[in-house]
């Protein structure tokens, strides 16, 4: 399967220790939200042939959970990251929209 | 008939005898045979019978892509069906039978299905057993199930006798397939001083050039790869292994080896196969081409193979397919065949070459041997059922009309080549039509790419569609520098090993022989040998708006048998673009998936199995429960004692005795598979305010709380006590083998959501070993044994305490799951033991009864209690459960709470818990419904309740149940009828699921 290197501890690892976990980037809805809205967040997912944001935990290593970026179709990994943040860094940005013109996080989020 | 050769044979030692059976039957071969050259020495052609039409079948092919000489091979635990006799080296003792046929190979009775055939078209068994539905599964699947398959199933109580292993290994440059075209790739990557890994799936290297013999670099070929194995052999940086195919190629350079290291050596020591697991920067498929049959009426009569094929039983193994072989062809290679047998002194009557202007040099060549070559003509039937008696002779223009017909007992075909594309596609590598040649090749723009975008996988030779020698060298050894350069080294330069011209006339694609057969003919011309598809089978499936090649295949089952269509799939869609009148690029292929031939089941499990197919988890009592004859029950990988049968009770006995002392006096339980963890910041209490759906922040220190944890849809997930431990620090307790899940939901939620909060975990489950002393003499016996005040006063129902006990550090949690007094006492996992026994000791005046997981799940069913995984599926909401009071209302939020708002969750239909008390005292099967009046949209009776925990009640000396029970609260004293498994009901009424001391006074003294 893929590798990924965990950007917390640096290890680059395969399917013996890294666990998916789905979409990145979600943004949580709670009580107050909208049945549409939260209907969304719980079971809507993109699935794209392309650049795509998931969250991956390092399950049999260090045990933190981080994000990747990476191209469904081609398998190239643009970065992992932190998974503290809310939108990838500007740096993940950079790299994809490099690599793939025409790309920006405004149409994906 | 076949035989051996007077001589010959390049791969097999004469010298050597070896013995075998088949059927029963002794039979001999030579050493260096496969299974099929020896049977096809021993004159045995017919080797198996086909799926459905069980016909008569020969070998096609000499290789991994045969369809038909399938074998069970081996007895015992080393039986193994669906063996591919053209892959299986003989070995002295080897023993194997045919498949799929009753009573005899020579005589089967499902050959009447061939007669039916007319009958049994594409899609027979869709549109056939689907009517009526109940036939289905008593009388239809049940017949099917007994005709269909091909070998035998393994016996279900017979372990594998072998061993098998698994092998990491790391690569700079792989290469899959060790003919010359992997030979030269390897020695053009290796110069760069990169690490290079060869894998051919055979026991010999070179592949199939030294059938066709020539030179190379002015030596013949064998010489040349002798030399190129000896000098990758000498390098240090080179490793060879031969037995062992490439499977698959995956994601990022990953890519699995096969290798058989035993199964031509039985008796030799060690794993039989070892699967190769490895990670490469480039990876080489060197994968070579496949022959393709010729689609004619009568293609499948044994003696019918592959012209390829008839010249390697000749050359590699001195045996010869018959004494007059027809050889029929759209391209020059397969005169090669026909020469070959003319020079080895068998008799070729006619070559029928459906191009009308023919082939080249030779074509020449042959008829200067006095080879009849007739041009533009074709097959119009094979004569002959159980082997080759003749063929009758058409113009491929035509429709079929008989010009001649020849006696001959074997025919050769060709229909050209396709390169054995399989590798580069499993990672998503893209094709291109070639229309000169008729294949698909790899689309070199559009290979599979690694992490940084880049192409990872290279294709070498014929399977890049260089089939001629002189063309393949060349594409090998650009493969071979190009790897190690995009691995990151400079290779030196490396000389093109040097192949004479062998000038071929143009091939010309013949996808059905004569090209206007008449519907008899093309119900009798097979693509996909193995499971019986046929040219009108494709044609009809077209006709029924099956345009999809992925719908024709499912349809017709054309490569989906074991050989997955290596033979059958580019015929076969070449078939469906002409019933479609679409060009063969735009139907393209179907899905080419690992691996590239069967691998065993025990090569994927690999050392995973027995005692380390899973690790076994034991608690610190774990020895003495053993000493102590428990019944072992295994939950999640923990082990825990059901209960401890005493001389010679049964386990139900044990059961019900260990309720009834507990209830009576004093139970001891072995506790310490409760998930432990510790949950401790600034930002704690707010965090397991989110966690569960109680408030755990207003929990006072020294008290316990018992807590529901809900997913983000609103199912309840686990449950379990929290004790606050200090200001800062809680304890939360989960279910046996929810530990893990639950301190990986916590993490999840802590690192990706809730970042910013102040707050550490800890699973501290094996730390401590925690034994529940429950009953009513609970507090006497921790007073004996003395060190903490556990009085009603000092440690009150739902507060736990630290002190040490018997001289044991110990914190006590006066909680109780079973309805008694009851004391949970946590220690140090190293001092479990020695507390056990002393609670034991102690408690010996008041028959202290050790009990395990039945006795704790009835005594806890008594009192109404739910258990994860019993009342609870994923589908179960706390509401559902009457557990609304462990719910708060003052809470904003809540992991699970908005969920618990959407429509499906308030419903009042929603089934609701409650007790279930059978009329005639009797146990209710688990999970039986109770039946509603009419019928659902499918046909199925309504349903109004299920049970969820059902058990006999030694307490109350009657089945008692829990259910889940549409509007059920309101429903008390009302009967319903509970099916049973005889298929009879039995009236249960709707009680109070509190079955014992419902005012709770037993716990609370």
């Amino acid at each position: 399967m893929l590798i990924l290197e965990c950007p917390y501890c640096g290890v680059k690892a395969e399917e013996t220790e890294l666990h998916g976990g789905g979409e990145a980037h979600l943004v949580r809805r709670g009580p107050d939200s909208s049945d549409d809205a939260f209907e969304s967040y719980l079971f809507q997912r993109q699935n794209p042939k392309g650049v795509h944001f998931e969250r991956w935990r390092h399950a049999y290593g260090c045990g933190k959970w981080f994000h990747a970026a990476r191209c469904t179709a081609t398998l190239e990994v643009f970065g992992t990251y932190s998974a503290q943040v809310s939108e990838p860094p500007q740096q993940i940005r950079d790299r994809i929209a490099a690599r793939r013109p025409g790309w920006s996080w405004s149409d994906q989020g | 008939m076949s035989t051996r050769l007077a001589t010959g044979g390049r791969l097999t030692d004469r010298s050597k005898p070896m013995s075998f059976r088949f059927n029963g039957q002794n039979l001999r071969g030579v050493q260096g045979d496969t299974l099929a050259s020896a049977l096809l020495a021993s004159g045995q052609l017919l080797m198996g019978r086909s799926f459905k039409y069980h016909r008569p079948r020969g070998p096609v092919a000499s290789g991994a892509e045969e369809p038909n000489a399938l074998v069970n091979l081996g007895q015992g635990a080393r039986f193994e069906p669906n063996q591919r006799a053209t892959t299986t080296e003989l070995f002295d003792g080897l023993t194997a039978t045919s498949q799929n046929h009753w009573p005899s190979l020579n005589f089967d009775v499902g050959a009447v299905n061939t007669h039916l055939s007319r009958f049994l078209p594409a899609g027979f068994y869709y549109k056939m057993f689907i009517h009526p539905r109940p036939l289905w599964k008593h009388f239809y699947e049940p017949i099917i199930r007994r005709s269909a398959g091909l070998g035998a199933a393994p016996d279900a109580e017979t372990v594998d006798a072998d061993t098998y292993e698994h092998f990491y290994a790391f690569t700079d440059v792989l290469i899959l397939g060790g003919g010359v075209a992997g030979l030269q790739a390897a020695l053009g990557a290796a110069g760069s001083g990169a690490q290079v890994l060869l894998l051919e799936q055979s026991a010999d290297w070179g592949g199939r050039t030294p059938v066709d013999g020539g030179e190379i670099d002015g030596k013949p070929v064998q010489d040349w790869i002798n030399d190129a194995v000896q000098a990758l052999g000498n390098m240090d940086n080179v490793t060879l292994r031969n037995r062992t195919m490439g499977a698959g190629v995956y994601d990022h350079g990953y890519a699995l080896g096969y290798e058989r290291l035993n199964d031509h050596a039985p008796e030799a020591a060690g794993p039989r196969h070892r699967l190769w697991r490895i990670r490469a920067r480039q990876i080489v498929t060197a994968t070579g081409a496949i022959e393709r049959p010729l689609s004619f009426a009568g293609n499948d009569v044994p003696g019918v193979l592959l012209a390829s094929a008839v010249r390697d039983y000749v050359v590699n193994y001195g045996v010869s397919i018959g004494d007059r072989t027809v050889v029929v062809t759209n391209n020059d290679d397969a005169y090669r065949t026909a020469i070959c047998l003319q020079e080895h002194g068998l008799d070729v009557p006619v070559i029928l070459d459906a191009r009308p202007q023919g082939g080249g040099a030779l074509m020449q060549q042959a008829e200067a041997l006095g080879i009849r070559v007739l041009r533009g003509k074709a097959i119009a039937s094979v004569q002959g059922s159980r082997k080759v008696t003749g063929v009758t002779i058409c113009a491929q223009a035509g429709e079929g009309a008989v010009l001649e017909t020849i006696a001959c007992d074997a025919v050769a075909m060709s229909g050209g080549w396709s390169p054995v594309v399989h590798l580069w596609s499993h990672c998503g590598g893209k094709l291109v039509w070639d229309e000169q040649q008729a294949f698909f090749r790899p689309d070199l723009g559009k290979a599979p790419t690694g992490h940084d975008g880049t192409p990872f996988v290279i294709p070498a030779g014929a399977a890049n569609g260089y089939i001629h020698l002189r063309d393949t060298l060349t594409d090998a050894t650009t493969a071979g520098v190009s790897a190690a350069t995009a691995a990151g080294f400079k290779p030196k330069s490396t000389a093109v090993p040097q192949a004479p011209e062998q000038p071929e006339a143009p091939m010309m694609a013949v996808w059905l022989m004569p090209q206007g057969a008449n519907v008899a003919l093309r119900a009798k011309a097979w693509l996909d040998f193995q499971n019986d598809v046929k040219v009108s089978d494709i044609q009809l499936a077209a006709q029924e708006g099956y345009e999809s090649v992925e719908h024709a295949k499912r349809y017709t089952t054309l490569g989906m048998a074991t050989d997955q269509g290596k033979l059958s799939n580019i015929n076969g869609l070449a078939t469906l673009s002409r019933a479609l009148g679409a060009d063969i690029p735009s139907v393209g292929t179907t899905t080419f998936r690992p691996p590239y031939t069967p691998i065993s089941m025990g090569a994927i499990a690999g050392q995973a199995r027995g005692e380390i197919f899973q690790p076994v988890r034991e608690t610190p009592l774990h020895q003495w429960h053993q000493s102590h004859a428990a019944h072992w029950e295994p939950v999640g990988q923990w082990r825990r004692p059901y209960c401890f049968p005493q001389g010679g009770e049964t386990v139900e006995q044990a059961v019900q005795r260990e309720v009834i002392a507990t209830r009576a006096s004093l139970g001891l339980l072995d506790a310490s598979t409760l998930g432990k963890i510790v949950v401790k910041g600034p930002d704690a209490g707010r965090f397991l305010d989110m966690l569960y759906t109680n408030m755990m922040s207003t929990l006072p220190v020294g008290k316990c709380r018992y807590g529901l944890m809900c997913s983000e849809n609103g199912f309840l997930m686990d449950d379990g006590v929290v004790a606050r431990i200090s200001d800062d620090t809680w304890l939360c307790h989960t279910t046996t083998g929810g530990a893990e899940r639950i301190h990986g939901h916590m993490e999840e939620w802590l690192q990706t959501e809730w970042w910013d909060w102040k707050v550490y975990t800890a699973n501290v489950t094996e730390q401590y070993a925690q034994i529940a002393v429950v009953g009513p003499n609970a507090r006497k016996l921790l007073e004996k044994l003395g060190g903490m005040d556990v009085s009603k006063d000092a440690l009150p129902f739902m507060q736990w305490s630290d002190g040490t006990l018997a001289g044991i550090p110990a914190r006590i949690f006066r909680i109780s799951f079973s309805g008694e007094l009851s004391y949970e006492v946590a220690v140090p996992a190293s001092q479990g033991l020695a507390l056990w026994e002393m609670l034991h000791a102690a408690g010996a005046e008041w028959n202290a009864t050790a009990y395990g997981t039945e006795a704790l799940h009835i005594l806890r069913a008594e009192k109404g209690f739910i258990m994860i995984g019993d009342e609870t599926d994923g589908t179960v909401i706390p509401q559902d459960l009457g557990l609304g009071w462990a719910i708060s209302k003052k809470k904003a939020d809540y992991i699970g709470k908005r969920a618990q708002a959407r429509s499906h969750m308030t419903d009042p239909t929603r089934w609701q818990l409650v007790g279930l008390e059978t009329a005639d005292g009797s146990v209710l099967p688990d999970g039986a419904l109770a039946a509603a009046p009419g019928k659902n949209a499918n046909g199925q009776r309504n349903t109004q309740g299920r049970v969820t925990s059902t058990y006999h009640s030694p307490t109350l000396g009657r089945g008692i149940a829990m259910g889940l029970v549409l509007n059920g609260p309101e429903r008390m004293g009302e009967t319903l009828e509970f099916s049973k498994l005889d298929g009879t009901t039995v009236p249960t009424k709707i009680v109070n699921a509190v079955f014992f001391d419902p005012e709770g006074e037993k716990q609370n003294v």
